[in-house]
């Protein structure tokens, strides 16, 4: 399956579809967000320094927001990767999320890491688990993520094959499977190991996420009984209408339905805990972004003084107004969805 | 009125209040209650309201309770063994009755 963007397909321009999610004729989020007083939505403060490392990716994820695959070329240079240390440096977060496509890939990852760690921040590697069993030179990313101590963070949509390999692609559960054995023998899981592997579940359809909780409970008892594999966490998340799930969404007929129950479930304690309020997403090419969903869509941060790692401003940053669009409800609908997770 | 259901008229289930809003009140919080965690989970309840859904041939009912399965982490073989449950209680109260014919077939017979 090749990617929206090398498809030249219709939907593929960001423009396009932000048009699309514009023309909907329920209620716009923004006037949703005023009725509560969250208009302008403002930054809580800067924690999380989200760096999406390129779209480079070896899976093609129906649902993909990012519309990564093995034909996007687009990955972060070293010199972008010193910009970013440089402007983290200037802040006080406290955790440094990398993602992608899948961020291994990029051939500075591991350097990138490196610099990283000598920071004394918190790392997350959003890890796609195929990639450490892709090629044998991804064969000892567990080890070099328990070196730095890298909380890993991986989908699995379902401890089945058949409702994962839907989602993720032919064969992506048992490769998945095996990568979580890899994990587990290095520690990662492991109770008093200090080595987190958490792991996410999406809906594999145009549905809401289960509660969280009694997902993680059910992906425990099945993981531990049939593979014997164990993690520390389940994030219940909700696919978002950007990109592939958009599309998705489209083609099967399931477009206005599934925003009318985003709309619906609409949940003000979950708005006013988005993400976006104490996160900035960074993309390949050092732009900077309210969250990756905007960065996909393509809705620079709002303020013309801070918008890119060259002219990073942390103070500017923190008082800016961030833009939100229909996509937003995903966020806000029933017990909130952030990239750790429920909010609510 | 073209059809006898209409997937639009479960959005307008509550709107049954129209009629008798007191009957729907407690009718509704009724149902509220029963569907809450308790002794049973949430996603046990649905899984039995799915197969009741079934067995009562329910339309508004299946396509409600297919979706509330789901998001309740439910999948493919989850739902149809559920069914498969209502088919099987469904089934065999039919032929169960077939004692009542052969006590009655018995009874004529010499």
């Amino acid at each position: 399956m090749k990617s929206l963007k090398v498809q030249q397909h219709p939907l593929s321009p960001a423009q396009r579809q932000i048009e699309t999610l514009e023309q909907s004729a329920f209620t716009p989020f923004a006037e949703k967000l005023d009725l509560i007083g969250l208009l302008p939505l403002k930054p809580t403060h800067l924690d999380i320094f989200q760096i999406n490392m390129g779209k480079m990716c070896n899976q093609v994820c129906k649902h993909c927001h990012v519309d990564a695959g093995p034909d996007r070329k687009e990955i972060m240079t070293r010199d972008m990767m010193e910009l970013c240390l440089i402007a983290i440096r200037k802040t006080s977060v406290t955790t440094i999320d990398l993602t992608g496509g899948a961020p291994e890939m990029n051939p500075d990852f591991r350097w990138f890491v490196e610099e990283l760690s000598a920071l004394g921040k918190k790392i997350i590697v959003r890890c796609n688990l195929t990639i450490i069993v892709a090629n044998p030179k991804y064969n000892d990313l567990p080890d070099f993520f328990k070196k730095h101590q890298i909380e890993v963070v991986s989908s699995l949509p379902y401890f089945t094959a058949i409702k994962t390999d839907s989602q993720r692609g032919e064969g992506v559960f048992e490769k998945s499977i095996k990568a979580l054995k890899m994990l587990n023998e290095v520690g990662y899981g492991i109770e008093g190991s200090n080595l987190i592997i958490n792991l996410v579940y999406n809906p594999a359809g145009a549905f809401l996420p289960a509660a969280q909780h009694a997902l993680e409970l059910e992906f425990k008892l099945k993981l531990w009984k049939q593979y014997g594999i164990v993690f520390n966490s389940l994030f219940a998340i909700t696919n978002i209408p950007v990109n592939r799930f958009l599309n998705y969404l489209i083609t099967s007929n399931n477009y206005e339905g599934y925003m009318e129950k985003l709309v619906n479930a609409f949940n003000p304690g979950a708005a006013a805990g988005v993400m976006c309020r104490n996160t900035i997403s960074v993309s390949w090419d050092g732009y900077l972004y309210d969250c990756d969903f905007n960065q996909m869509l393509e809705l620079n941060v709002s303020t013309p003084l801070s918008r890119h790692l060259s002219d990073f401003n942390t103070e500017i940053l923190e008082n800016r107004n961030i833009v939100v669009n229909e996509h937003c409800y995903g966020c806000t609908a029933g017990a909130g969805s952030s990239c750790g997770g429920t909010t609510v | 009125m073209k059809t006898y259901y209409n997937p639009e008229d479960l959005k307008k289930f509550g709107n049954i209040g129209e009629f008798e809003p007191n009957l729907a009140k407690k009718f509704f919080d009724y149902y509220g209650e029963v569907f809450k965690e308790g002794a049973l989970t949430a996603r046990e309840k649905s899984l039995i309201a799915l197969a009741v859904a079934h067995a009562v041939q329910c339309p508004y009912c299946i396509d409600a309770y297919t979706v509330d399965t789901m998001e309740k982490g439910c999948d493919e073989q989850q739902v149809m063994e559920a069914v498969h449950v209502a088919a099987a209680i469904k089934g065999g109260a039919l032929l169960v009755h077939s004692v009542q014919m052969m006590n009655k077939f018995k009874e004529l017979s010499m």
